[in-house]
This record gives structure tokens, C-alpha cells and sequence, in this order.
């Protein structure tokens, strides 16, 4: 895979159609497309073992895919040019029926093809859905219209929207939702699993590098399943400590602050932990000021892009389940204060 | 250089008459000819959806329309082309096509047959009413539980969905019992089932399809009705129902609907091969069997769009191995039609280029779908863009230029004008160039992450670049498809007239004239051969000498021979399509229009059951070509 990157790699980007027309006609080529600069969400630069074993699965049906997409339209092709009607061909052609030996052979050459794309594809199968290992690191992860609970049982932490786990250890993920079918999707981390309200599934993987890696909503949930990311730090094992040491204080359990919180309505829905504001219908903020993002992912945590969401949360995120309080510019300014300060 | 005879008299006037004559007919080549129109128009509406939803997703953070308009237009665009593009499409060539040739004078139940139509005709308006009362439905066309609940979905829009499906899967469910009828029981004499048109083998397969995949979905539909109409909980988790449930329904229905709609497309161009490369379809036992082996197993692969579900890892191995199973008989079919062209005298017209493109286009789609058969690989790819592309180089790729290569090669007998030559192949090679450019980069864009049905994107993330190319791309493809429609003007206004058999054809439909007379055959032809009107034009060549007891069908003379009597108009079917549809949508108002709908509905069928056949006014052709 590597060469056909490099060559890829140097036909100028901005050329999208001679891309498109060099790949269409190369093929078999799906894996070199955009190498050079992979965006952070690319399935073909994975980042945890299981993302690995699929894109070796991935490779060996491209090339056997490649290899058939090449010969049999070539074989289309040809034949359009070799029997194309010539001036000189005046009466009629053979009329040939049929050839029994061409028929078996053209169904057994793809049933034996089949059979190398299969037995890679059972053994991984069976090895993306064998259990966790012993040590993993266990993450309880509920679906919401729109945005992501998680829960680290072991650790008494519950978080929302941005996942927090150490390198190379296994991370085992329980999956439910709490009003309809979401789909867990880190592309870079590995395939996609279900929320299924009523039911928990289960997906693993062992991240093996360090970075941020960010997801989506994979099942269509509403009108704003689009805005339903998410984002997975994957981090050493000194800064994981560090940040579940971090997430273990709790806040201070009164201050003007909270205060405002408590009077602004927020209390309804939301936790702030060590605080009285214990509501459970929205994302738990106890640590809401160390995340970098909010509203699922599509805004930055910056003051401005805050004071924008608790001004008008239909705006920016359209269905949105939390209301506009029609909160006064003093008091918005006040919460993202308190609530950047929640570190 | 024709040998035929036939075509001296023209027959145009088969679609003379007033508009009453239109909402009364029995003639299955005028509901055909109405199901056609019905589905170019849809074609539009459906294409025009599909072009906002290209210009939402052109830049990150489009503006163009909001989330709630964005997953309204994926839904319509959706449940539009596959109810009422493509299943139409395919069945105004049923309709116009099977009787001709199979040799029958009418479908088995004509008034049935326009009972199909006229329901299926009122679904289509009750599914974009919703539009006139901005509750367009939203959950996509596979609709799943349990975001389709009365509580996530309180609007109209799901209701409109649910009835308007369920109203048009009355009108496939009759529809396919007709056919199935006609095609097993009123072949002409001598038409053995291996005799038969290919075109007509996948029509076969199709009906039967749809009569054991359509009764799945209406269960899945009842269900859902009742949970959102009487507060049942069938799919509601909360109070013990599985919205997975649901997603088995639909798939049980939806795989098997993927072969509903691309099977006519394979007999489309298991004609039109033949036809012009000169030569008989290249093991055309092995094309029907196959054609049989792939419906059949089309029932066992539901759970292939479910593996992300959760089904565990034996289910998984199951629904993975059976679908790829599929792609056996599939590849049969293509080098079986890479055989025919083979050794062929190939004549390049304009139905050529497109089965030729349905061809290659199809296998791309083919083998995309080898790898989400696998799943692991599906676990990344379901879902993101990777699987939009596979399923338009199938349904676009496959099932529309396969339906236009039909309508390109079988216009001439509907119309008895041909299409233009020129302009078709201008039509067929912009087609091709949108469609690449269109929805081959969405294999990229699903590669590098990106997920379906999403109104907005980010920016930065390398999605700009092929999303850009891609909604380019489905502008050109919209010209392509405006050519089309100029094509079909040029053509009903000045096109050539076209002989009975315009492309030197072998089957029978071609042995009478361009349009045929309203009773289809002056005489009930003799069939001896799979090749009737071929043998008749070039006698048993060499390599057939050894069928030397086949032997060739004449063309049709232009007279009846005999008496022929056909079934009287009726407006009953259209009246109890009506009050069926009244029924079912009034279900959204009240009691009364519902009530309303129930008495339309029985006094109609009353009538229609008491009206007969026969009656002082049918159309009766005497022979020597007078008629009273």
C-alpha cells in the first residue's frame, strides 16, 4: 500500500477530477486515495487493534475486489471493441447457446475467491467479539438525544461528550440509550456498535497510540443526530491518572457561582458534583471547564461559543432538549464564568 | 432488411380517446404507459431532493436548508425513488411488455390491474401531501424504531409515511398477483417456461418476490401503526417492545426489495444483449437459475444491514458467508453477458451503451458489496458514505440504466417513434460521467469517517474536497438526465416513425406493429422456439441445427383473423383505489373519513364484482379490420 500512496500522493491535490478519473480506472486503488494528509477521522489510519484488524481485513477484499473489478471489466470492455459490427459483417454471427465447462468454471473461480475473503473474515470477526480482556478499563456509555454519557463505574466518574482513556490498555464499552438507537463511531479507534434502548452491547478495543480521535452519532437519532460527535483522548498513563485524579475533586459546594447556577434553572437537568445541583436529564458538569468541547462536539469550550449556547441552544444545535431560559446577558455571563472555572 | 411484414397499418390510436378513457382503461399497455409517466415524474421530484441534499453537503457547514428540511428531503428522496422511481418504473414495463411477450391479449385481470395502479397512484399523492402540510416524514426511508414512536415523532409525517407504504404495497401485492398469474398461466401455445423471455423470467421472480416480502413490511407497518394510533408498545422499550423487531421487519422486506429492484434490470439487459450483438443469450438456463438462486437467497441475508446491531459473532458469521454466497449466481450473470456480446456482430446503439453501462456500473456496486458482506469491514463502513455509494452504483449504476437501456429499446413499441440516435448517446455518456463523478467519491469520503445522513460537517477534516467534486458531479448528472426528457419530446414531436421491428429483434412483442393494435395479436402466435420471431427471420443457423424441431412464429397479420372481444373500460377500480385511499388516510382526521373510505371502498368492489366482462359497448375487432 505504501508505493501507490507515494504516487498518489503526487498527483496535485487540487486536480479532484484527474483523482477521480486515475482511481476510477486504476480501481483497485481505494486505500491510496488522500493518504499524503489524513484527516482525523480516516478508517484507513487506524489507531487501536481493532481499527488494525479491520483494515487488514479491508486490504486483502480490496486486492482480491481489485483484481476481479480489473479483469472483468476489461474483459466487458474488450469484447465491445473486438465483436463491434464491421462493414463486412453481413450475415449473422454463431449463434452459440452456451458452453457448460465455461459455466462451472465461472462459478467455481469466484466460489474459491469467496473462500479467501471468508476465512479472513470469520477469524476476525471472531476476534473483534472475543471478550475483554481481564484489565480493561470498564466505560458505561448511554446514548441521549444528542450527546454521549459516560460512566467509569470503577472510578465513581461520570462525564459527558469526551472520553478519556489510557494507551494500550483494553477499553470496554457498555452500550444502552436512554431514548433511541445512537451508533458509537470512533472511525480512527475501530468499527461502529449500536445503542439499543432496553438492551446493553458491548464493544472493546486497546488504543496503541496517543491523540485525540473524534467520532459521531452513526444512526440516524433526530433532527440533530449531525450534531451528536464525540471526541476519545487517548493519553499515557501518567496523564490519565492525572486527569481521573482531576475528575475525583469535587467542586466547591457553595460560591456565588453555583448560586447563579442553582437560580438559573441549569439545576433542573444538570449535576455538579460535591454541589446540590443534582439533575440527571442532561450531561453531568462537574468538570465541565477541563473539556475542550460542548454541545456533543460542536463548539469549541470558549467563552463566546458558551455564551452563544446558553443564549439560544436551538441555534446551535437544532431540537436541542435544552431550552432557551431566555437568561439575561448579566447572568449568561456569570455561568460561563462559574462554569470555566469548573476544572 | 427486415424480413418482417407486419407494421404496414399503424395503430397510434390505441391512445386516442378523452381523459375519461384514460381513468377507465383496462388496457395494460395504457396503465403502463401511465405507471411510466408517473415514475418520470417522481424521477423529477426525487432528483430535486436529491440535488438539495448535494448542495447542503457541498461546503462544511452549509446553510442551504436546517437538520429538521435535511432529514425530510433524505427520507422523501429515499422512499421516492425506490416506491415511486424505480418499483413504477420497472412495472410500466411489466405491464406494457409481459403480455406482448408471452403472447396474451391482457394481463390475467385487467380490472385488477387498474385497481393497482389507481392505488398505488393515490399512495403517491398521499406520501407528498405531507409536504403541503410541512410534516414531511423524517426517519429516513428504513424508518427505525423506535425513533418513529409517537414520542420522538408526535408530527403527522410518520403517519403519512406508514399509511401512504402501506396503501402502495395493496397496489405491488395485487400487482404481483396478476402478473404472476398471467405470466404461469397465459402463455401462448408452446411457450414451455424455458421458452420464455428472459425479460420475463426476472419479472416472474420479481412477483414472486414481492408477494412474500410485501406481507413482512405491512406486519412491521401494522405494528408501528398500532403503537402510534392505539398506544400498543411493540417496539417500544421502555414497556418491553424491541425496536430491533422493527429493524428484522424491515430488512426481511428491504434485502429482498433490493432484488425486487434490480432483477427487471437484469432482464432488461438480457434482452437487449442478445438483440444487438445478433447472438442468443450466452447459457440463458444458467442466467434464469441464477436469476431464481439469487431471490431465493435473498430472503436469508437480512441481518447483513444489522451487523452493527450486536447480533454476536455467530449471527454475524451466518448473514455474512450467505451474503456472499450472493455473489455467485451474480458474477454467472455478468460473464454470462459478457458471453453473448462475445463472438457477437455488436451493433452500438444507444439500448447498448446502456445495458453496457448498467454492466459495469453494477459490478462496482457488486463488489463493494462483497465488502460490507464482511463483517468487520461493515462495522466501519455501514452507515457512512462508503455504503451510499455502493447502493447508487446499484441502483442508480444498476436499475437505472438498465431501466433506461428498456426504455431506449422498447420506446419504439410503445410510441411507434424512435428516440433520437444522437442525442441518446450525448444522454448516455453525461449519465455516465455524472454518476462517477457523483458517487464514486463517496467511497473516500465514507473511507475517511464521514456519516450518512448528516445535514453539516466540519470543516478541516478532508471532507470539502470530494463533496464538492460529488455534488458537481450530480449536476451533470442532472443534465444527463434532462437529456433524457428532451429525448422524449423531440421524440413524441417529430421523432421517426418506427418499423414493427426497428432493432432486427427476436422475440415477440416485435412481431406486430409500432404502437400494437389494442388486442395485442390478430392471431394467438405458436411458440416453438425462445427465439420465435429470429428463427422465422434467419432460419435454424448452425450451431442451432441440432434444435432442428424448433422452429420460427410469423409476424402478426394486420387484421384479425378472428372475433376478438376484449374487456369493457371500467371506473369501479379507480373509485375503490379512491375510497381504499380515503380509508387509510383518513385515519390521520377521524372517524368519519374513515368511514367514508370503508363505503366507497365495499359499494365499489360491489359493483365492480356485478359489472361484466362483456357488455354493449366493449371494444370488439372483426376480422379483415373492421371494428364496432
Amino acid at each position: 500500500m505504501e508505493p501507490r500512496s507515494a504516487q498518489l500522493g503526487r498527483i496535485s491535490p487540487g486536480c479532484s477530477i484527474c483523482r477521480t478519473v486515475a482511481l476510477l480506472t486504476l480501481g483497485v486503488a481505494l486505500t491510496g486515495c488522500g493518504v499524503a494528509d489524513l484527516p482525523d477521522w480516516s478508517t484507513v489510519q487506524p489507531a487501536s487493534d481493532m481499527g488494525r484488524s479491520i483494515l487488514d481485513l479491508y486490504k486483502i477484499v480490496l486486492w482480491w475486489t481489485g483484481g476481479i473489478f480489473v479483469v472483468v471489466e476489461l474483459l466487458l470492455v474488450y469484447a465491445l471493441i473486438r465483436y463491434r459490427r464491421r462493414p463486412d459483417d453481413t450475415g449473422v454471427p454463431d449463434q452459440v447457446h452456451g458452453f457448460t465447462a465455461l459455466e462451472i468454471s465461472w462459478t467455481l473461480v469466484p466460489a474459491a475467491i469467496l473462500f479467501f475473503i471468508a476465512i479472513p473474515t470469520v477469524r476476525t470477526i471472531f476476534d473483534v467479539q472475543r471478550p475483554p480482556p481481564a484489565d480493561a478499563i470498564e466505560i458505561a456509555v448511554t446514548g441521549h438525544q444528542w450527546w454521549w454519557e459516560f460512566e467509569y463505574p470503577d472510578l465513581g466518574i461520570r462525564t459527558a461528550n469526551e472520553l478519556h482513556i489510557p494507551v494500550g490498555r483494553a477499553a470496554s464499552l457498555t452500550l444502552t440509550s436512554a431514548d433511541v438507537i445512537h451508533s458509537f463511531w470512533v472511525p480512527r479507534l475501530g468499527g461502529k456498535r449500536d445503542l439499543n434502548p432496553g438492551s446493553e452491547n458491548q464493544l472493546w478495543f486497546t488504543p496503541d497510540s496517543v491523540g485525540v480521535f473524534d467520532g459521531q452519532c452513526a444512526e440516524l437519532c433526530g433532527t440533530s443526530h449531525a450534531n451528536m460527535r464525540l471526541r476519545v483522548f487517548v493519553e499515557t498513563a501518567g496523564s490519565f491518572d492525572a486527569w481521573v485524579d482531576q475528575q475525583l475533586q469535587p467542586a466547591v459546594e457553595d460560591s456565588v457561582g453555583v448560586q447563579v447556577f442553582l437560580a438559573s434553572g441549569c439545576v433542573a437537568c444538570h449535576a455538579i458534583a460535591g454541589t446540590p445541583a443534582q439533575g440527571k436529564i442532561g450531561p453531568d458538569l462537574t468538570k465541565f471547564g477541563s473539556r475542550s468541547t460542548i454541545a456533543a462536539g460542536i463548539l469549541a469550550n470558549e467563552p463566546d461559543e458558551l455564551a452563544a449556547w446558553l443564549r439560544n441552544p436551538e441555534r446551535v444545535k437544532p431540537g436541542s432538549r435544552m431550552p432557551n431560559l431566555n437568561l439575561s446577558e448579566e447572568r449568561i455571563a456569570s455561568l460561563v464564568a462559574y462554569l470555566g472555572s469548573l476544572r | 432488411m427486415s424480413a418482417t411484414t407486419a407494421g404496414t397499418v399503424r395503430h397510434e390510436s390505441i391512445y386516442s380517446g378523452g381523459i375519461a378513457s384514460w381513468l377507465t382503461t383496462v388496457d395494460h399497455k395504457r396503465i403502463g404507459v401511465m405507471y411510466g409517466v408517473t415514475a418520470l415524474f417522481y424521477f423529477i421530484v426525487g432528483g430535486v431532493e436529491a440535488l438539495i441534499i448535494r448542495l447542503q453537503l457541498a461546503t462544511p457547514e452549509g446553510t442551504l436548508i436546517g437538520a429538521e428540511a435535511y432529514n425530510q428531503m433524505f427520507t422523501m428522496h429515499g422512499t421516492t425513488m425506490v416506491f415511486l422511481v424505480l418499483m413504477p418504473m420497472a412495472a410500466a414495463m411489466f405491464n406494457f411488455l409481459i403480455p406482448l411477450m408471452v403472447g396474451a391479449r391482457d394481463v390475467a385481470f385487467p380490472r385488477l390491474n387498474a385497481f393497482s395502479f389507481w392505488t398505488f397512484f393515490f399512495g403517491t399523492i398521499l406520501l407528498n401531501l405531507a409536504f403541503f402540510v410541512n410534516q414531511a416524514p423524517d426517519a429516513g426511508w428504513f424508518g427505525y424504531a423506535n425513533l418513529t414512536s409517537k414520542q420522538y415523532n408526535p408530527g403527522l409525517g410518520i403517519d403519512f409515511w406508514v399509511l401512504s407504504l402501506q396503501i402502495m404495497g395493496i397496489a405491488s401485492i395485487a400487482s404481483a398477483i396478476n402478473f404472476t398469474v398471467t405470466i404461469l398461466n397465459m402463455r401462448a401455445p408452446g411457450m414451455s417456461l424455458m421458452r420464455m423471455p428472459l425479460f420475463v423470467w426476472m419479472a416472474l421472480i420479481v412477483q414472486i418476490l414481492m408477494l412474500l416480502a410485501f406481507p413482512v413490511i405491512t406486519v412491521g407497518l401494522v405494528f408501528l401503526f398500532f403503537d402510534r394510533f392505539f398506544d400498543t408498545n411493540f417496539y417500544v422499550a421502555a414497556a418491553g417492545g424491541t425496536p430491533v423487531l422493527w429493524q428484522h421487519l424491515f430488512w426481511i422486506f428491504g434485502h429482498p426489495e433490493v432484488y425486487i429492484l434490480i432483477l427487471p434490470s437484469f432482464g432488461v439487459v438480457s434482452e437487449i444483449l442478445p438483440t444487438f450483438s445478433r447472438k442468443p443469450l450466452f447459457g440463458a438456463p444458467f442466467v434464469i437459475f441464477s436469476g431464481i438462486l439469487i431471490g431465493f437467497l435473498g430472503f436469508g441475508v437480512w441481518s447483513h444491514h444489522m451487523f452493527t446491531t450486536g447480533l454476536g459473532p455467530i449471527a454475524d458469521t451466518a448473514f455474512s458467508l450467505g451474503t456472499m454466497l450472493i455473489a455467485i449466481p451474480t458474477g454467472v450473470k455478468i460473464f454470462n453477458w459478457i458471453g453473448t456480446l462475445w463472438g457477437g456482430h455488436i451493433v452500438m446503439r444507444t439500448p447498448l451503451y446502456f445495458a453496457v453501462g448498467m454492466i459495469a456500473l453494477f459490478i462496482v456496486g457488486g463488489l463493494s458489496g462483497i465488502m460490507h458482506a464482511s463483517t468487520p469491514i461493515d462495522l466501519q463502513q455501514h452507515d457512512s458514505y462508503f455504503v451510499v455509494a455502493h447502493l447508487h452504483y446499484v441502483f442508480f449504476g444498476g436499475t437505472v440504466f438498465g431501466l433506461f437501456a428498456g426504455v431506449y429499446y422498447w420506446w419504439p413499441k410503445v410510441t411507434g417513434r424512435m428516440l433520437g440516435e444522437g442525442l441518446g448517446k450525448l444522454n448516455f455518456w453525461v449519465m455516465f460521467l455524472g454518476m462517477n463523478l457523483t458517487f464514486f467519491p463517496m467511497h473516500f469520503l465514507g473511507l475517511d469517517g464521514m456519516a450518512r445522513r448528516i445535514y453539516t460537517y466540519p470543516a478541516g477534516v478532508g471532507w470539502e474536497q470530494w463533496n464538492i467534486v460529488a455534488t458537481i458531479g450530480a449536476f451533470v448528472l442532472s443534465v444527463g438526465v434532462l437529456l433524457f426528457y428532451l429525448n422524449v419530446v423531440r421524440s413524441l414531436r417529430s421523432g421517426e416513425a418506427a418499423a414493427a421491428d426497428p432493432w432486427d429483434a427476436a422475440t415477440l412483442e416485435w412481431s406486430m406493429s409500432s404502437p400494437p393494435p389494442e388486442y395485442n395479436f390478430a392471431v394467438i402466435p405458436n411458440v416453438n422456439s425462445a427465439r420465435p420471431l429470429w428463427l422465422y427471420k434467419y432460419g435454424p443457423t448452425r450451431d442451432i441445427s441440432k434444435r432442428s424441431k424448433e422452429d420460427g412464429t410469423p409476424p402478426q397479420p394486420d387484421h384479425p383473423v378472428e372475433r376478438i372481444e376484449l374487456p369493457s373500460p371500467s371506473h369501479w377500480p379507480l373509485v375503490a383505489a379512491a375510497g381504499l385511499t380515503l380509508a387509510g388516510g383518513g385515519t390521520m382526521i377521524g372517524l368519519l373519513p374513515v368511514l367514508l373510505g370503508v363505503a366507497v371502498l365495499v359499494i365499489a368492489v360491489y359493483w365492480w364484482a356485478f359489472q361484466p366482462l362483456e357488455r354493449p359497448g366493449n371494444p370488439v375487432f372483426e376480422p379483415g379490420g373492421g371494428s364496432g
